[in-house]
């Protein structure tokens, strides 16, 4: 009874929100009505005591359930922005599917069930909790990615999205049975402790299926087909969502894989991190050029940051793993913010998503195109922007770790990506103007300031950020 | 013959490629793909158990059963996005996935 009772301690915010969904289901059945009434509301509650939960948290680290679960810093921080992600999504959705006629009770549900496979998959310590964490996030995310059931595209992503998405999960698990089969363990320790610094052929066939089952979450080159036609398809609010928290995990995750489990293994994973990092820069910044659907071009911009991220972790230090923190949490602000001002594009009651949409925003509403130009500034990573300062911490790991051709590549194909967010600026400030949108409502409105002025004005006090990634990164080795 | 390790990896192996051959290669019918992620989920458990036997070890018999019980869950929801996409187009054939592109 003792040791329940110290496992739960250490996975509260998981059981907050386990409990929390089951009486959300509850409730959702017995009130008998199909809208969400009160439903987001409580799923923000639920979601902002797991947060809470996290922040107060004052037991230290420790592995409960039988080695599947580790409650550590790197943990915490990666939960917090994943929660944080969650709460904002859900807090922007509700004026968009009440306008659009799909506000059903499911969907907060099914963010909070996503939410906590987050978690579960941010602290998995072994394949087993990996596989399980990960597969209660995706299969919540395929239902609200074609949660407009009688919107042709968005059962259309739904279905791409299901099909690779299990395609993914199989070679994950190929890998993950190659992994048990030539070390005997499933834990990440004994993983690591069987293969020292010899590892076998069919431990590296493992590692590269694992990995490459992980690349598909975090959706970078080349497991990325998924992502530009999801997100055009989904529900806006849906692609906001995928686009942060679900994205925090898979990195979280994949960092934790392989530094706890593949550490013997350091000059097989660098290659391979280190060619999807090109790969999905170079793709991110090139593919995203020629779009016109402003949602289709977050796809590839997020594709371009992830690889961006992967610069920090093909480091193979405390330092890169540092950067691939900031990075996430900068990045997260960076895409709501974004995503606020995408939701924010509506004329009479109908949301658009084209970029020529944005035509001449500058005479229409000057205070959103200024927020939303000076976040394509800070995307395209310009100083004294947040975004400037994410791209040097990777970068800054990967020079010391000796990676001077990434670094190089990376820092020549974010000027490439510059272009197309500049190309919105250029759209909003100095053509004709096309129909005012309506006005947004108040929450839009406060997560595009708060995020934008979050990015203006983080060179000004930098050192909590910094802190608390550096503390998180150092837990993991 | 004996039949050892090596021969339910390759049975295994074997299973893998046709289910991903069947949904790479597969141009008719979503329905197949759905028979193609399966097979690729029993041939990991093919894996697992020779795994379990051959290590005298019960966890992978363990992770077998919860993959059986997700693929489970998967192939309900796949199935209920399949029909909403069929009300939608009235039509699941695969080379008429196709309204964005780019």
């Amino acid at each position: 009874m003792e040791t329940l009772h110290i496992a739960l301690t250490h996975a509260l915010p998981e059981t907050i929100l386990a409990v929390g969904v089951i009486l959300m289901v509850l409730i959702g059945a017995f009130r008998g009505k199909a809208d969400d009434g009160p439903m987001s509301e409580i799923a923000v509650v639920v979601l902002g005591a797991a947060l809470v939960a996290i922040i107060l948290k004052t037991t230290g680290s420790g592995i409960v359930f039988d080695n599947a679960f580790i409650d550590d810093r790197f943990g915490d921080f990666m939960k917090a922005l994943s929660l944080g992600g969650s709460i904002v999504t859900l807090l922007m959705a509700g004026d968009f599917f009440r306008g659009q006629g799909i506000n059903k009770f499911e969907f907060p549900i099914l963010i909070v069930l996503a939410t906590l496979g987050m978690l579960m998959l941010i602290s998995a310590n072994g394949l087993i909790a990996l596989y399980l964490g990960l597969e209660l996030m995706s299969l919540a995310l395929y239902v609200t990615a074609a949660l407009s059931r009688d919107d042709a595209r968005a059962s259309e992503a739904g279905l791409k999205y299901f099909v690779l998405g299990a395609l993914s999960s199989g070679m994950l698990l190929y890998g993950a049975s190659l992994l048990y089969g030539f070390s005997g363990a499933v834990s990440f320790a004994g993983i690591a402790g069987a293969i020292g610094g010899h590892p076998n052929m069919g431990v590296i066939f493992g590692m590269v299926f694992l990995v490459a089952g992980l690349a598909f979450k975090m959706s970078v080159v080349p497991f990325h087909m998924w992502t530009p036609d999801v997100y055009e398809g989904a529900p806006t609010p849906v692609t906001a969502f995928f686009a942060s928290a679900p994205k925090v995990a898979a990195v979280a995750i994949a960092t934790r894989v392989i530094y706890t489990a593949f550490p013997g293994a350091t000059l097989q994973w660098q290659q391979l991190v280190i060619f999807m990092s090109i790969a999905s820069m170079a793709l991110g910044s090139f593919a995203a050029i020629r779009q016109d659907n402003i949602k289709r071009l977050m796809a590839y911009s997020s594709i371009g940051h992830m690889g961006f991220a992967l610069v920090g972790l093909a480091a193979g230090t405390a330092e890169g793993v540092q950067g691939v923190l900031i990075y996430m949490a900068i990045y997260i602000v960076m895409t709501l913010g974004t995503f606020a001002a995408i939701l924010s594009m509506r004329v009479a009651g109908h949301p658009v998503e084209k970029i020529s949409d944005l035509s001449g925003l500058a005479k229409t509403n000057g205070t959103m195109a200024f927020f939303l130009a000076m976040l394509m500034v800070s995307l395209s990573g310009v100083p004294p922007l947040a975004g400037f300062f994410a791209k040097w911490y990777v970068f800054l790991a990967a020079v010391e770790a000796k990676l001077f051709g990434l670094a190089v590549i990376g820092v020549l194909l974010s000027t490439v990506a510059a272009f197309y967010y500049w190309r919105i600026i250029k759209v909003m400030y100095f053509d004709e103007a096309a129909p005012a949108f309506d006005r947004p409502n108040l929450t839009l409105r406060a997560v595009l300031a708060v995020s934008t002025v979050s990015m203006l004005l983080y060179w000004v006090y930098p050192a909590p950020l910094v802190q608390a990634a550096e503390g998180a990164a150092k837990s993991l080795f | 013959m004996v039949i050892g390790l090596e021969h339910y990896l390759i049975v295994g192996a074997i299973v893998f490629t046709l289910g991903m051959a069947g949904i790479i290669l597969n141009r008719k019918n979503v329905i197949i793909i759905m028979m193609s992620i399966e097979l690729i989920l029993l041939a990991v458990n093919i894996n697992l158990v020779a795994f379990s036997a051959q290590l005298h070890d019960l966890t992978g018999q363990i992770f077998g059963l919860f993959i059986l019980t997700v693929a489970a869950a998967e192939a309900a929801i796949g199935l209920a996005i399949l029909v909403t996409y069929f009300r939608n187009r009235r039509t699941i054939a695969v080379e008429d996935i196709n309204m964005m592109k780019g």
